[in-house]
């Protein structure tokens, strides 16, 4: 064999959809083991069950949904109506915090069954046995995670990032860099934390020397990232292709120009990599969903462009990556089963 | 693409009467529904509309400008409302009687997002007919709030006498003499009056008041505060016109606070219209020269220490 030369046009995994009536802006979507989950701005959770049911449940009644987190087990999401609400596979509706009138700007999740949220100029975590410690930072907070090993948060603000370990009294650890800074990843091995700016650009940091990495040359804001299995590429939204950064070695994407995949005469507003091959799967705002593999830039077609919902504004793989939720900004979203 | 979600900005400073102004647009019955941004929650007590909480966070863009300042937490809010598109048919956003306009006006032109899904109907100012004189001397926010309104409210003008009136309109004008002005009494003023002007569609506002460009009658100036506006007879060259009024913006960006155009672009049948808040500038081809139109190229600064001569002398080398 030779080279492998993409097919155009993409083929199609469209007869593999099965779509889904969400009938609001689809804010997020997740796996909760088989069950198919999103997060609706409208308030509501959906869920499609193993065998294709689907109820939904008023995790904010009567509010507006605007953040999501997952960690497998449950949706956890914050809404205009000051509440995180976590909601279970089997439909269950746990208020975890009330904040009153502020708006859940940023939720976040870690396996252990912690969760973090920001509500104006306060952040605040909660570990898996309930305890919840509070932090209040330079600005509001548009982006929280939590870092993949122990009990620390990262926190996106306006000039920077903070590290914060919630159990102890340490002030946290400032990652400054001027400018609004928006969502916020942490690298699967813990080394870098990579943030999204209002400025059109990433930035990032490699740990603990908080050397500084300037992620630039997009053409509109990213909202989307996602780090391959093996943690060694991030995704990113934002441009007219998925923009892949390469996060070998020590340096980062330092000096190394990011890969290019899904090319379209569209901007990409979501990507999620596949959970166990180098497979990116991007969401574009033309309503098109394209699979890009890494390894030879081929390229399948989920759906295609111009259908009813706009832009494309969640994905999600389930666990062993056979299938794959998404939703729209207007209301659109469906399900993707592999074939065998 | 869906319509743009307006926005009104409410500005003014303290005890002015936005509060009053905005619970009379409120309760009004006027059957539309609004997400209202304050900044005191609570000051208000409104039932039927989205209230949310604002935080004034202004910040800079990494080039570290000042002058390039927008409101994080608009973005953030209007991002957050614009999920729930449908609930609501306007937006008011109400800043602090303190909060300079400039970061709120510039939020509108910077951010893509932003700019996609909203746009800025109007810079309302409230103005207290008895007590502007002594603002217009201690607080030089009150000035600028001025200087940035389409649409300025001149309330409580039954505390003062006719000719104190005259006297501070007098005043407003040599800051702004191109915004809409209505004399009130408790900010009762027409809904219409106030909300939906799209006053920073010029091309829209020009039809409504083809005059809004003539400077009209006042022509002394605050001596700090200035207005300048020009006329060319005809068209323009863009390849001189874009690269003089960038230059002129990023020079003087810090002093213009308000730039607003109509141009006749050589050999282009549509009208560019462009507006800009200091060094922010944002411009567009709109509708096509009407036939009974003369074709002519305007231009408006609004600001301070503006050099009206070398202004005047870059504008009039731009046409074709």
């Amino acid at each position: 064999m030779s080279t492998t030369i993409p097919t155009r046009p993409p083929e199609s995994l469209t007869k593999n959809v099965e779509a889904i009536e969400a009938s609001a802006h689809v804010v997020g979507a997740a796996f909760l083991g088989d069950v198919g989950a999103l997060a609706l701005a409208d308030g509501r959770v959906l869920l499609r069950d193993a065998e294709g049911a689907i109820s939904d449940v008023a995790a904010h009644p009567d509010a507006g949904l605007l953040s999501f987190a997952s960690d497998g087990k449950s949706l956890v999401t914050g809404g205009d109506d000051g509440r995180v609400v976590a909601t279970s596979a089997k439909g269950e509706a746990n208020e975890i915090a009330d904040e009153k009138s502020k708006w859940i700007d940023a939720v976040a999740t870690n396996g252990d069954g912690a969760i973090a949220w920001s509500a104006g100029r306060s952040v605040k975590a909660r570990d898996g046995k309930g305890k919840i410690k509070q932090w209040a930072p330079p600005s509001s907070v548009r982006g929280l995670v939590f870092a993949p090993k122990g009990y620390r948060l990262g926190v996106a603000h306006n000039n920077g990032a903070s590290l914060w370990f919630p159990n102890t009294d340490a002030k946290p650890d400032l990652l400054e860099w001027k400018g609004s800074h928006l969502d916020i990843m942490w690298s699967p091995n813990g080394r870098f934390v990579v943030t999204s700016m209002q400025e059109n650009q990433l930035h990032g940091w490699g740990l603990p020397e908080k050397q500084h990495m300037r992620m630039s040359g997009y053409p509109g804001k990213t909202r989307s990232m996602s780090w391959s299995h093996d943690g060694l590429w991030l995704a990113t939204s934002g441009a007219d292709a998925v923009i892949i950064w390469p996060f070998q070695g020590e340096k980062g994407p330092m000096g190394k120009p990011p890969r290019e995949c899904g090319v379209r005469p569209a901007k990409v507003t979501s990507v999620a990599f596949h959970p166990k091959a180098l497979v990116v799967a991007a969401g574009y705002d033309d309503g098109c969903i394209l699979l890009c593999r890494l390894t030879d830039a081929s390229e399948l077609l989920v759906r295609p462009a111009g259908k009813e919902g706009g832009a494309i504004s969640a994905l999600a793989w389930d666990a062993n990556g056979r299938r794959m939720l998404f939703g729209s900004r207007e209301g659109a979203a469906g399900l993707l089963t592999l074939p065998v | 693409m869906s319509e743009k979600i307006p926005v009104t900005v409410l500005t003014g400073y303290l005890g002015a009467g936005k509060t009053t102004l905005l619970n009379r647009i409120l309760t009004e019955p006027h059957g539309k529904k609004f997400a209202v941004i304050v900044n005191e929650f609570g000051e208000i007590g409104i039932d039927n509309d989205l209230v949310v909480d604002a935080d004034e966070e202004v910040f800079e863009m990494n080039n570290g400008c000042i002058c390039c300042t927008v409101r994080g937490d608009l973005i953030r809010i209007i991002e957050g409302l614009m999920k729930r598109k449908g609930k609501f048919d306007a937006i008011i956003v109400e800043t602090t009687g303190l909060a300079d306009p400039a970061p709120v006006a510039q939020t509108f032109f910077v951010d893509q997002d932003v700019q996609d899904m909203t746009r800025l109907d109007a810079v309302v100012t409230v103005v207290d007919a008895k007590w502007l004189k002594d603002r217009l001397k201690d607080a030089p926010e009150a000035k600028n709030q001025i200087a940035f309104a389409d649409v300025l409210i001149l309330n409580k003008t039954d505390l003062v006498s006719e000719a104190e009136l005259k006297d501070v309109e007098a005043q407003i004008r040599a800051i702004n003499p191109y915004a809409k002005l209505h004399r009130t009494q408790r900010a009762s003023v027409s809904i219409a009056d106030v909300m939906d002007r799209n006053a920073f569609d010029l091309d829209r506002i020009l039809d409504i008041e083809p005059d809004f460009l003539e400077e009209g009658h006042h022509h002394h100036h605050d001596e700090e505060m200035q207005s300048v506006s020009f006329r060319i007879q005809g068209d323009v060259d863009p390849e001189k016109f874009m690269p003089w009024v960038q230059d002129l913006t990023q020079r003087e960006g810090p002093n213009i606070l308000r730039c607003k155009g109509i141009l006749a672009f050589k050999n282009e049948p549509k009208r560019f219209v462009f507006q800009g808040v200091h060094m922010i500038l944002d411009g567009d081809l709109q509708r096509d020269w009407k036939p009974e139109e003369t074709r002519e190229s305007k231009i408006v600064f609004i600001g301070r220490k503006l050099d009206r001569k070398a202004i005047e002398d870059g504008f009039m080398a731009t046409a074709a």
